[in-house]
């Protein structure tokens, strides 16, 4: 790899966080000032609950929160605190929105990561078999079976493998976040929803991998068809999963913030929703700016990745 | 180069352990089959008693000055008497001398007349009361008032005032860890979901059956059945009434309920002309099948909200009170004698004014959009077009605010501070409130509940709440629709499950594993 491609990658990458960054927080803060309602009154609902909420208490909370200032005022005391990397403190827990995004994006990191695991176990291999015999049994079953996961939404699948798994075959926790049982449901739900379209993209590229003049001549010049598939198969084949790996990241944020309401998951995606409806910006921004620059990083291993396995990129000029 | 996508995957997976590793611990705990598991719908929003208080004093970790036994009484907890002086205008309240925090210190009366002046200056039910003072004795604390206010002990088991040890808090006076005095003490607490718990050896009280708790937060109904039946919980708080008939059958689960002092109603802006006139409102009652309602949505024939309190709040429902009735026939000539006449299409219309209002409700309570729908239908059948909005609760208030509300159906509880009168007072009187009455005047009604906090009398206020009680039947300022109940299932291993009508205390303590 050279050293000048590999550094124009992390610069663009690098100029793309910062924008993310400013982005992100900009559309943040404004789309909770326009959505409609009073942010106050969220706010304190948010806090107090629906028993104890009211228009005095949602007073109190606009002047201590400095509500009733003018917005570009409050834009600039929030761009302020960004710049100086303060992310502030949560409108309705009062904790350092710092300190709650680091507890729930550990949690939302860990779902992540074993769904993505589970993802690359099962769906590039399920997809590299189906690919080295298109049109056979194997192959049509997949890729019914893909369609099938794809079609369903999370939410649908995660309470169907409640049902089955948690509740009628007892095998795991049907909620909560006691232990690693507690991860395996909401990881499969992720998982399946990610493998279904890998798997396919992978059988596609095997597929048309198999019938190259390379892998052909490998096979000529006497190599074993494990030997073939392995040096010259899945190389080749992988290229396109793992840059469709990148764009998958979509479906997993999306994934997560619906998994984790289900299943009673404290990360980031559940606190994402509680902080749109509570209208906590600072929770909002923090969050999205973390989800936004877990993206940036995540796509950048994913170029990493790429360049590692294809040459041709390496000796293009950056 | 062959290992080059590992090598890639192996790097991202020690960046994400690096990242994730110091959460481990905490996340993955060994879960024990002694362990009580408890989950209910609320959530922690953090750790300030005026926001998350009622989970802490539910699971009886804090504990307040007084409490409601299952009598339905109020009396002492933390506090051990009380006696007033100066025509109500003085309180003492002596306290226990054998109360000891979980960080060991003693309970001492300057530190819970601290707290106490804490929950007063801060969002809570205390700043409602005329407080002036609030000072610490040798055995107790002092509250002066400038107006006599008979609901003081009743405020003082609000979880907004529960007593915390001086170690909760850091030096801005924010709450930082909850170090109560009850019968559990927290281990570990994970916003907004997740709290451990362990018993405390030195509660006042005796000790809890049971040493470990596991709360677990679940806003989705659904949910908290499957973990029931799937044995993942011990304790389910707060069903959806088509989730409790399933359970029912289920010979590994025991399903308890109480009727609890909630109404859902009908708030009603009074200065629309739909409204205004009582015969109006009265007519808007009449078209209303409570019965249907309450069997069909909330799976119980005996919820039908024919007065504003259920039979189960002392004082507040007498058989003098003649129940509201559904009749639709009667609605119609009441309102044809208010001047609504069907128009072209069979909606009522008064000087070219049609009787079409917008119903304001919210999801947070599944079955309010249900029972607002069904009331559409049943308003249509006598000429009036309503439609429906479901939002957020807080348009509620904000259209109390503006004036732009027509009809709004919400949830009210009577027992936030467990006596009615508190909430009575809020809600109808001058004014009206946010959750209460909207542009209505009753001078006689004011009166009463400006007689009702002051009166001291245990007689003279139930006297006072009787005619109160009677005015708003007649009046209709809000209208009753239906009853609630809270209804929770435990696994059949667990005995002394009591629901408390309240939903002051779980009573986790009371609770142990059949033999």
């Amino acid at each position: 790899m050279t050293t000048r491609s590999l550094q124009g990658l992390l610069l663009t990458r690098l100029l793309q966080l910062v924008a993310v960054v400013l982005i992100v927080g900009t559309l943040s803060f404004a789309l909770m000032y326009f959505l409609p309602g009073d942010p106050a009154l969220r706010i304190a609902a948010g806090r107090y609950g629906p028993d104890m909420m009211d228009n005095a208490l949602s007073d109190m909370v606009r002047v201590e929160l400095g509500l009733d200032r003018p917005l570009l005022v409050r834009f600039a005391s929030w761009m302020g605190d960004l710049l100086r990397f303060d992310l502030g403190h949560s409108l309705v827990s009062g904790a350092p929105v710092v300190d709650e995004i680091a507890l729930q994006l550990g949690y939302t990191l860990w779902l992540a990561a074993i769904a993505f695991v589970l993802a690359l176990i099962i769906g590039p291999t399920i997809g590299a078999i189906a690919g080295l015999f298109p049109g056979s049994v194997f192959d049509r079953v997949t890729l019914v079976l893909s369609i099938a996961f794809r079609a369903v939404p999370p939410f649908v699948l995660a309470v169907l493998f409640m049902v089955i798994f948690g509740v009628t075959l007892r095998w795991f926790p049907t909620a909560g976040f006691g232990g690693w049982q507690n991860l395996v449901l909401p990881s499969v739900t992720l998982a399946l929803g990610l493998a279904a379209m890998s798997s396919r993209v992978m059988r596609d590229a095997m597929a048309q991998v198999s019938q190259a003049p390379y892998f052909t001549h490998a096979r000529y010049k006497g190599l074993s068809d494990p030997t073939v598939v392995r040096r010259h198969g899945l190389r080749n084949a992988s290229l396109p999963v793992v840059t469709y790996l990148g764009l998958q990241m979509v479906y997993l944020v999306e994934g997560v913030v619906v998994v984790e309401s289900i299943f009673a998951f404290p990360g980031i995606g559940h606190a994402l929703v509680h902080a749109v409806i509570a209208r906590d910006v600072p929770m909002v921004q923090g969050t999205a700016l973390a989800m936004g620059g877990l993206f940036v990083l995540l796509n950048s291993l994913i170029d990493l990745a790429c360049l590692r396995l294809d040459p041709r990129l390496r000796r293009m000029p950056s | 180069m062959r290992a080059s996508l590992a090598q890639i995957l192996a790097a991202a997976g020690f960046l994400t352990a690096s990242a994730v590793g110091p959460f481990v611990p905490s996340a993955i705990a060994a879960s024990n089959d002694d362990v009580l598991d408890v989950t209910s719908p609320n959530e922690i929003a953090g750790l300030d008693p005026a926001k998350s208080g009622y989970i802490f004093s539910r699971t009886q970790v804090v504990e307040t000055l007084f409490t409601i036994n299952r009598d339905r009484k109020l009396v002492p907890m933390l506090a051990s008497e009380s006696r007033t002086e100066n025509d109500g205008l003085i309180w003492h309240f002596t306290l226990r001398d054998d109360v000891v925090f979980h960080d060991g210190t003693p309970m001492t009366p300057q530190i819970v007349a601290d707290d106490l002046q804490r929950a007063f200056e801060r969002p809570g039910v205390l700043h409602q009361a005329p407080i002036t003072k609030i000072a610490a004795t040798d055995n107790g604390v002092v509250v002066t008032l400038s107006s006599p206010f008979a609901m003081l002990p009743a405020f003082l088991s609000h979880y907004s005032t529960v007593i915390l040890a001086p170690s909760s808090f850091d030096e801005n006076g924010e709450v930082t860890s909850i170090i109560g005095t009850g019968a559990y003490k927290v281990d570990t607490v994970t916003p907004p979901l997740h709290v451990e718990l362990s018993a405390f050896d030195q509660w006042w009280n005796g000790h809890a059956h049971i040493e470990k708790i596991n709360y677990l937060a679940i806003g989705r109904g659904e949910t908290r059945t499957m973990m029931v039946q799937s044995g993942d919980a011990d304790l389910a708080i707060s069903l959806l009434p088509v989730s409790v008939t399933q359970l029912k059958n289920n010979p590994d689960v025991n399903v308890t309920i109480a009727t609890v002092p909630r109404t859902r109603m009908l708030k009603l802006n009074l200065a629309k002309p739909f409204f205004d006139e009582v015969t109006e409102r009265k007519a808007l009652s009449m078209a209303i099948n409570r019965e249907a309602l309450s069997a069909v949505v909330m799976r119980n024939r005996d919820l039908a909200a024919t007065k504003l309190f259920p039979p189960s709040i002392p004082g507040w429902s007498t058989d003098e009170i003649a129940p509201l009735e559904y009749n639709p026939d009667a609605a119609r000539k009441l309102l044809a004698d208010a001047g609504w006449k069907p128009g072209a299409d069979g909606v009522l219309e008064n000087d070219g004014k049609r009787f079409e209002v917008t119903l304001r409700t919210y999801a947070s309570r599944p079955d309010l959009p249900l029972l607002a729908t069904a009331l559409q239908s049943q308003l249509r059948d006598v000429g009036i077009a309503v439609n429906i909005s479901v939002g957020s609760y807080t348009e509620i208030p904000a259209g109390h605010a503006d004036g732009t509300l027509d009809l709004a159906l919400l949830t009210r509880s009577f027992s936030q501070v467990p006596d009615p009168a508190a909430t009575v007072i809020a809600d109808y009187g001058p004014g009206g409130a946010d959750w209460g009455s909207m542009n209505w005047s009753n001078t006689e009604a004011f009166d009463l509940v400006a007689d009702l906090k002051s009166t001291a009398d245990p007689i003279a206020r139930v006297a006072i709440q009787e005619k109160l009680a009677a005015i708003l039947q007649n009046d209709l300022p809000t209208i009753p629709v239906v009853w609630s109940e809270l209804a929770v299932a435990s696994t059949a291993k667990l005995e002394n499950v009591y629901v408390d009508p309240y939903e002051q205390n779980y009573h986790l303590a009371d609770m142990r594993w059949a033999p």
